[in-house]
């Protein structure tokens, strides 16, 4: 029989920091920007320089470990990481090696068949991020640019307690969740600032032992990060089926050949000779500091949810996609402050607005309308002054140019005809028109009647409500 | 600690140089002679003492997260051996 396998994985998430200025000196951390124009003496690593800590970059860390349940180290220091590669101008990172800055946290998921399970968070620790490298075709050279360089980063390091790839795009997104709630980073995958690499193993069901890992790098996206898990744990089910050893390696994620590969640089590197970094002392973190940043956490995703929930009767489900975006929230309260029911926002948040999302490709916070502009419309269905149709079609509008709904439906003449007298009129005109279909229903067609409200509709462009027109046309019709 | 020939070499690809064959063998007497001066530490006694990793006692020497200006590309770049569209450019290091 064949053997089952269990997949075991950890992760380590790279998370920029929502900053203005970089870790060790004042360069804005800004993203783009023409290469090498975010620089200075201290993120280039020019001889003589010394970094200065940039004290927001603490709070933020402490903030992102009270928001995942982690002890808060209040002796800290940083420490040297030095390997040779030209992303990094210094040839070694600043990072946190004895003594990170959080530790023993974790994060409630939503387990594979049902229940609750905890993601233990290992540690995180603060460190730099490193500089962008362009291949050159032409030179076949490497451009570098280090704008991103020195940019504040941490690294949330789980345990291994993933067993599938849905709970690591779960572990994920609550992560994400918590960090925009809090405001320590706008985790744009697309934009890099939070990148996940994946340390994988399989074992035979039931073993206690680990296999050898491999660790994947180069996944932007959720949906590669699945692929990727997919992927390369099949590879090395495959080698160790046919009698093969996996070998403890970095591989490269490559998602258009759906396939990893070995990365053949830094191999001889890793000996990285951590040592004290001697420019910075080190940081204190009273308990005064760590209650204040305690206290000036908002409500965290699930709090939200559960609330939303119990007071406001949303579905549990509505209530954790909404809450799985800080964006999504601030588009439902801003509109339930300005009185709209909670339930009305909420069905057209996971009704239009997600299908309007999900068919342009966009995540909640490419979001370029303003929130005010829901409320409007609900408020015109509510009060009969557009169908539901109708709105459907402002909608779109709205969310693709943020046009005002209201003035958008005067200027196009959407309003639902309330004058029962035109509407009766122009029913009267349909009916006369198409008096063959008038003669089929009679004869007992019903299909002809939904004809004829088509066309009755029609020629109120969509402006009435439909039951209205149906109940005008029978009464015309006898 | 002993420094072997094998040991010179990995330093050698760590630090990225090549030793010319003539100066390995000072090399390797140096280094040998450094960990013995180092080696004097251990004759005290550094028994509950705690690393430091920094000799002033201070502690938070912190900064504003205030934006200043950055310094024009062209300084950035002038040291470059070479430079392409705004940035340095370097041997090929990909895969």
């Amino acid at each position: 029989m064949a053997t089952s396998w269990e997949i075991v994985m950890g992760l380590e998430v790279h998370v920029e920091l929502a900053t203005k200025t970089k870790i060790f000196c004042s360069c804005t951390t800004e993203f783009g920007g023409d290469p090498n124009t975010h620089c200075c003496p201290v993120c280039t690593g020019m001889p003589g320089v010394l970094p200065t800590l940039n004290r927001e970059v603490v709070n933020y860390a402490v903030k992102a470990g009270l928001a995942t349940n982690c002890t808060i180290t209040q002796y800290n220091k940083f420490d040297r990481k030095n390997y040779f590669y030209p992303d990094l101008p210094k040839a070694y990172q600043v990072s946190q090696l004895y003594l990170p800055i959080c530790r023993n946290g974790g994060i409630e998921i939503e387990a594979e068949g049902g229940g609750k399970k905890i993601i233990g968070i290992h540690e995180i620790h603060m460190e730099e991020d490193a500089g962008k490298l362009v291949h050159d075709p032409w030179t076949d050279s490497t451009l570098v640019d280090y704008n991103r360089c020195g940019v504040p980063l941490i690294e949330i390091v789980s345990e291994p307690d993933f067993r599938s790839a849905n709970e690591v795009i779960r572990y994920l997104e609550k992560l994400k969740a918590i960090l925009q709630f809090i405001g320590v980073s706008d985790c744009k995958m697309q934009e890099g600032s939070l990148r996940a690499d994946i340390n994988l193993s399989v074992r035979p069901v039931g073993s206690e032992k680990f296999g050898v890992r491999t660790e994947m790098k180069n996944m932007n996206s959720f949906k590669a990060i699945a692929r990727a898990i997919n992927g390369e744990s099949k590879r090395q089910i495959e080698v160790l089926e046919e009698g093969g050893e996996v070998k403890q390696e970095t591989r490269r994620w490559d998602d258009n050949k759906d396939a990893s590969f070995a990365m053949r640089s830094k191999e001889d590197a890793q000996d990285y000779k951590y040592f004290p970094e001697p420019d910075l002392i080190p940081i204190e973190i009273s308990d005064e500091m760590i209650d204040n940043l305690r206290n000036s956490l908002p409500e965290l995703p699930e709090a939200k949810r559960s609330r939303y929930v119990s007071e406001l009767g949303l579905s549990d489900y509505d209530a954790g996609q909404i809450t799985s975006s800080k964006y999504l929230v601030a588009l439902f309260e801003e509109n339930l402050e300005a009185g709209y029911p909670a339930k009305e926002i909420a069905n057209w948040i996971m009704g239009e607005v997600m299908r309007m999302l999900s068919d342009s490709g966009k995540e909640p916070e490419d979001i370029s309308f303003e929130y005010k502009h829901l409320g409007a419309l609900i408020g015109m269905v509510q009060k009969n002054e557009i169908t539901r149709n109708t709105a459907k079609k402002v909608f779109k509008a709205v969310f693709e140019t943020n046009c005002d709904p209201v003035k958008y439906v005067e200027d196009n003449n959407l309003k639902t005809v309330t004058d029962t007298g035109a509407v009766k009129a122009a029913i009267q005109e349909v009916v006369a028109a198409n008096q063959k279909s008038v003669d089929e229903y009679k004869s007992g067609k019903e299909k002809a009647l939904q004809y004829l409200i088509g066309q009755s509709m029609r020629a109120l462009r969509g402006k009435a409500d439909p039951q209205t027109v149906t109940a005008i046309l029978k009464e015309i019709l006898g | 600690m002993v420094i072997t020939d094998e040991l010179v070499t990995y330093l050698e690809a760590l630090g990225r140089i090549k030793l010319p064959e003539e100066s390995r063998e000072k090399a390797k007497n140096d280094l040998q002679e450094i960990l013995q001066y180092i080696d004097t530490l251990s004759e005290l006694d550094t028994e509950g003492i705690e690393p430091m990793s920094h000799a002033l006692p201070l502690t938070n020497v912190m900064r504003d997260d205030v934006v200043a200006p950055s310094i024009p590309r062209e300084e950035v770049l002038a040291n470059a051996p070479a430079q392409k569209d705004g940035c340095f450019l370097v041997p090929r290091s990909f895969d």
